[in-house]
This record gives C-alpha cells, sequence and structure tokens, in this order.
C-alpha cells in the first residue's frame, strides 16, 4: 500500500552510457529515490544501430554507468528500469545489457530478480496485424506492404508503461527493457502506484534527458524528481546546476513535433494548461498537465533494413580553377569511375552500385536544400560507394580514389593531384548501411501481445 | 533590421523521429518574442520557399510558457538515408539564421 503521497524519481544520465558523477549521483541517493529509471538508446543517431543492433556508447562505458546504478538500487533495495537497452532496443543489444547486469552482480555477489523486456515482434504476428488493418502510417511514413516485414532486419515494438508493470508485479527487481517509450522508463512505477497521470507522465518527459533541463548543461549528469498528486518538482543533484522555470518549459519543445502533446501507448499528455513555477533558485514546481488515456493502446513500430555496404574516400580541394568548375568536374569523375567499374566487376553488377557525392563547402549539410550553394575557398568532396558486399565496395573504392586524385580539368595539360588526401589509404571501409522503413503504429488486442518479459533469477 | 540570430537567445533543430525536424526558436524574454511573432517572419510561407514544405505541411507552435516558437516539418530526407547529410537534423536550422525580422 502506498500511503504516502509522494514518490521519487531518479533519472541518472540521459542515455546509459553517456556518464554521469558518481559524487552526483551519491547525493542524488542522499534525496532517497524510491526507483532509479534511465533511458538507455535513441533513432537519434540513424538506422545503423536498429538495422546492425551494434552498440552507440562503448560496452565498457555502458557497463561504468550500470555498475553505480545497480549497487546504488541494490544498495537502497529499490527498483532499476532501464528502457531501449543499449542503441535501439534490439533484441541483440538487449542481451548485451542482460550480459553486463550479470556480470557486475556476480563481481559484487549481488542476487535479485531480472526481467528482460523483448521488443522484436514475431513477423507473423505484424503480418497477421497488418492484413487485420491494425498498422497504421503516422506522419510523414514510407509507403509500406507485407513485405516490409519480410524485408527489414529489424523491427522493434515501442514498449509503454505495460510491461514495466507486469515485469514488477511478476516481482522484477531490475527491469532491463528493449524499445521502449522514453517517458514510459519513468512513468511506470507512478502511474502503477496510483499517482495522478497528469504529472507523472510530465515528469517522465523531463526526466528522460536527465539534466538536458538545466539552465545550462555542460555534461550529462542525473535528475530528480519528486512526484504527487496535482504537481511535481525537478531539482538537479549536481550543484553546479539548476533549473528554471524557463529552462524546464524549455525541455518539454526538445526533439519533440509539439510543446504540448505527448502521444504515448496508452494515451496523450497534454501540457498546455502546466505552469512552471520556481520552488527554490534551482528547483521547478510544475502542475496543470493532464493525461487522457486511449481506448486502444498503440505501439510505434520502427524497422531498418540493408542498404548495402559502403566505401567513402574523403579529399579536399583547393585549386580555384578546379572549384569555379566542380559541379562538371565531378560528372566527369563520376562517369569514369562508372566506366571502371563496368570494366572490373561487369555491367549488371555496375547496375547495382550507387556512386555519390557529397561537397562540404557547398551543400555538404542541406543538400539540394541549400539556399546559398556557393564553394568557400576550399571544398571538401566525400565520395561514396554503395554497393552489394564490401568487397566491391572496397574493390571499387580503391579504383575511384585513384579516379578521383587525377581527373584532368582543360585548363591544364598534363597529370594533376586534383584531390587532396587526409588519409592513407584513400578509401574507407564503412561497413553496412540501413535505412529507415516504418513509421507506424500496431494495435494489439491485448498491449503486452508485442512484447515477451523473460524472468532470470541473479 | 536585425537578423534573427541577433534577437533569439537559442536557434537549434533536431529530428522528432526520423521522418520528422523540428526547429526551436527561443528568446530571453517576452517582449523580443512577441515582436518577432508579430513580424510574421517565421510563417508557413517561408518554410515552403526554404524548405520546400508544402504550406499545410508546416506546423508553428507558439509556446508562451519559454518565450519559444517551434516549427515542426516533414524531414526533406529520411534520417539516414543515403543523400541525408544531417542524421540528427541538428544544423538543418541554417537557412533561417539570417532572416532579417522587419
Amino acid at each position: 500500500m502506498e500511503d504516502r503521497r509522494e514518490i521519487r524519481v531518479l533519472s541518472p544520465t540521459s542515455i546509459v552510457g553517456a556518464g554521469f558523477r558518481a559524487e552526483s549521483l551519491e547525493r542524488a541517493m542522499e534525496w532517497k529515490p524510491d526507483v532509479i529509471a534511465c533511458d538507455g538508446g535513441s533513432t537519434d543517431p540513424g538506422p545503423f544501430f536498429l538495422g546492425s543492433g551494434g552498440l552507440y556508447f562503448s560496452r565498457d562505458a555502458i557497463k561504468r554507468d550500470l555498475e553505480l546504478m545497480l549497487l546504488a538500487a541494490r544498495a537502497a533495495d529499490i527498483p532499476m528500469l532501464v528502457g531501449t537497452a543499449v542503441g535501439a532496443g534490439t533484441d541483440a543489444q538487449l542481451a548485451v545489457a542482460v550480459d553486463v547486469v550479470q556480470e557486475i552482480a556476480a563481481k559484487h555477489d549481488l542476487t535479485f530478480r531480472l526481467a528482460a523486456v523483448h521488443c522484436e515482434p514475431d513477423r507473423e504476428y505484424l503480418k497477421e496485424r497488418y492484413r487485420a488493418g491494425k498498422i497504421r502510417p503516422l506522419a510523414n511514413a514510407p509507403e509500406i506492404d507485407e513485405s516490409t516485414f519480410d524485408r527489414s532486419d529489424r523491427i522493434v515494438a515501442m514498449a509503454g508503461v505495460e510491461p514495466y508493470q507486469r515485469a514488477l508485479d511478476d516481482g522484477a527487481d531490475v527491469v532491463l527493457s528493449g524499445r521502449s517509450t522514453d517517458a514510459a522508463i519513468f512513468a511506470s512505477i507512478p502511474t502503477h502506484r496510483g499517482f495522478a497521470p497528469g504529472p507523472a507522465w510530465h515528469a517522465a518527459k523531463i526526466l528522460e534527458c536527465s539534466a538536458a533541463c538545466v539552465v545550462q548543461r555542460k555534461y550529462a549528469d542525473p535528475m530528480f524528481a519528486w512526484i504527487r498528486d496535482d504537481h511535481f518538482v525537478v531539482e538537479p543533484p549536481n550543484p553546479d546546476y539548476r533549473c528554471s522555470p524557463v529552462s524546464v518549459a524549455s525541455h518539454t519543445l526538445y526533439e519533440n513535433g509539439s510543446p504540448y502533446e505527448l502521444v504515448e501507448p496508452n494515451g496523450t499528455l497534454f501540457s498546455d494548461t502546466a505552469k512552471f513555477e520556481a520552488e527554490s533558485n534551482r528547483a521547478v514546481r510544475v502542475s496543470g498537465s493532464r493525461f487522457e488515456p486511449t481506448p486502444h493502446t498503440t505501439n510505434k513500430l520502427e524497422g531498418a533494413e540493408l542498404v548495402g555496404y559502403q566505401t567513402i574516400i574523403v579529399g579536399g580541394v583547393r585549386d580555384p580553377v578546379i572549384l569555379r568548375q566542380l559541379d562538371r568536374w565531378l560528372e566527369g569523375v563520376e562517369v569514369t569511375i562508372r566506366r571502371r567499374i563496368e570494366q572490373v566487376h561487369g555491367a549488371d553488377l555496375a547496375e547495382k552500385v550507387s556512386v555519390t557525392f557529397r561537397r562540404y563547402g557547398i551543400d555538404g549539410v542541406m543538400g539540394a536544400l541549400e539556399p546559398t550553394p556557393q564553394p568557400a575557398h576550399e571544398v571538401g568532396v566525400i565520395v561514396e560507394i554503395t554497393a552489394p558486399t564490401q568487397e566491391i565496395a572496397d574493390s571499387i573504392g580503391k579504383a575511384a580514389a585513384h579516379v578521383a586524385a587525377h581527373y584532368a580539368v582543360p585548363e591544364y595539360s598534363g597529370l594533376i593531384t586534383a584531390l587532396a588526401f587526409p588519409y592513407s589509404p584513400g578509401e574507407l571501409s564503412r561497413g553496412p548501411v540501413y535505412r529507415f522503413t516504418l513509421n507506424h503504429v500496431v494495435e494489439p488486442e491485448s498491449p503486452l501481445d508485442p512484447f515477451r518479459i523473460e524472468m532470470i533469477d541473479v | 533590421m536585425p537578423k534573427l540570430y541577433e534577437l533569439a537567445k537559442l536557434i537549434r533543430s533536431k529530428n522528432a523521429g526520423p521522418f520528422q525536424l523540428t526547429i526551436d526558436v527561443m528568446f530571453e524574454d517576452r517582449a523580443t518574442y512577441e515582436r518577432v511573432l508579430s513580424s510574421g517572419v517565421l510563417s508557413a510561407e517561408r518554410f515552403t520557399e526554404l524548405y520546400g514544405t508544402p504550406g499545410d505541411e508546416v506546423r508553428i507552435i507558439n509556446y508562451d510558457a519559454a518565450n519559444a516558437i517551434k516549427i515542426t516539418i516533414p524531414r526533406p530526407v529520411t534520417s539516414g538515408d543515403l543523400g541525408d547529410g544531417d542524421m540528427m537534423g541538428g544544423q538543418l536550422y541554417g537557412p533561417i539564421v539570417d532572416l532579417e525580422v522587419a
């Protein structure tokens, strides 16, 4: 039974592996949190981490953060929840998180009940939902058909609070979840213990990036919230940090399409009526947000598929004669590279290879949208070769570096070297390249259907 | 006429998921925020012109609590697709920085 009408949530860092100061965590533990919750990933770094299941931060960096968090949680005998563990929330990344936690437990002789929430739904299940019209596109979604569910290398469903709450009901002390909404990690326990969902979900949205809502964030560090029924208070444990009403209100804007609505699997947080007030010169009190539950739970789906394997060449052009005709020069380079691909690998394969250029100093960031595509005094050129295998991409990369280095301009006679290479070899093998395939939601019959909870006695 | 960056305390952009881009323009005080709002410098038409986004897909939200204007548009290229030059959308606010505020 929960008699106390306050629940305290500690968010140690923005993403497990991004780090926090050990002394900030100690200070936060003196404030007696009821739960330690932490985000473990994102789609921000692009489709590679979802497609490949590879790690965003290193295993060592992840272990450093998890070790301090786990020791603190077990010493205080409070639950620890980690969502989107660790990277994109795939089963492969979740397995790394489970392995690291078991390693830490063995080292420190800890015993507890661990839940691993798997968030890669069965493909047949997804196809059945698709045929039933229960998979719907979100804004700007790519076109899909049934083959999308076969083609994608990995597909994850975003968990809401339900799998966390079930795992806790089943006796978990530590929950590591695959893909999860950021806020669900923090809202699970407060809403499960009956706290009003408006303040609980709004606090969760603020907590998910830990110290991102301070006035000036210099490095990742913890954030702490006291959630009550009609408001919540946030304060950073680090004495060098402080929150202001504007800094906290501003965070509601961050990487969210609207500051007023946060759509979650089981409802929507509306913060248009929220009030942000100073509780002290470093703590902020937020009240007035409301959460409207939806009758049908929906889980966002994210997928990624392999595009090919890439080799790139980085070089610089400084000669104004070449810069003045760079477009024409690059066209000639491309034609010559393509001819070389046909000579070495044949015309059939050449059709499956893409050769593209980035031009830093002209439009490297904005591409076709660049309003002022004027060359600077020097231009960085990246030649990108994307091919069906890494071996072929590397083979073409070697040829392309040679072609680009010496491609002529009409003003000069004799062999030139047109590209300045910062590296030897000139070509860099980049490995597999992926693209996102889904921006959809699935409506499950029961909220737990897309997920599988594995209980482990550590 | 002052430029937008001279009046703002922060201009930033970021993905709101891999398929949407969101731009925040934040001001130190209410007066500057309201001045920029009433200037009409950040209009749907302006984003059509700069980013090629159809007007009905430009979402502009005035967020009084933070003296901030938020503009959300579909990402011109999906994050990480071949040809995307900005995985996180972190620099795609570039074209609005020097806009002149009447």
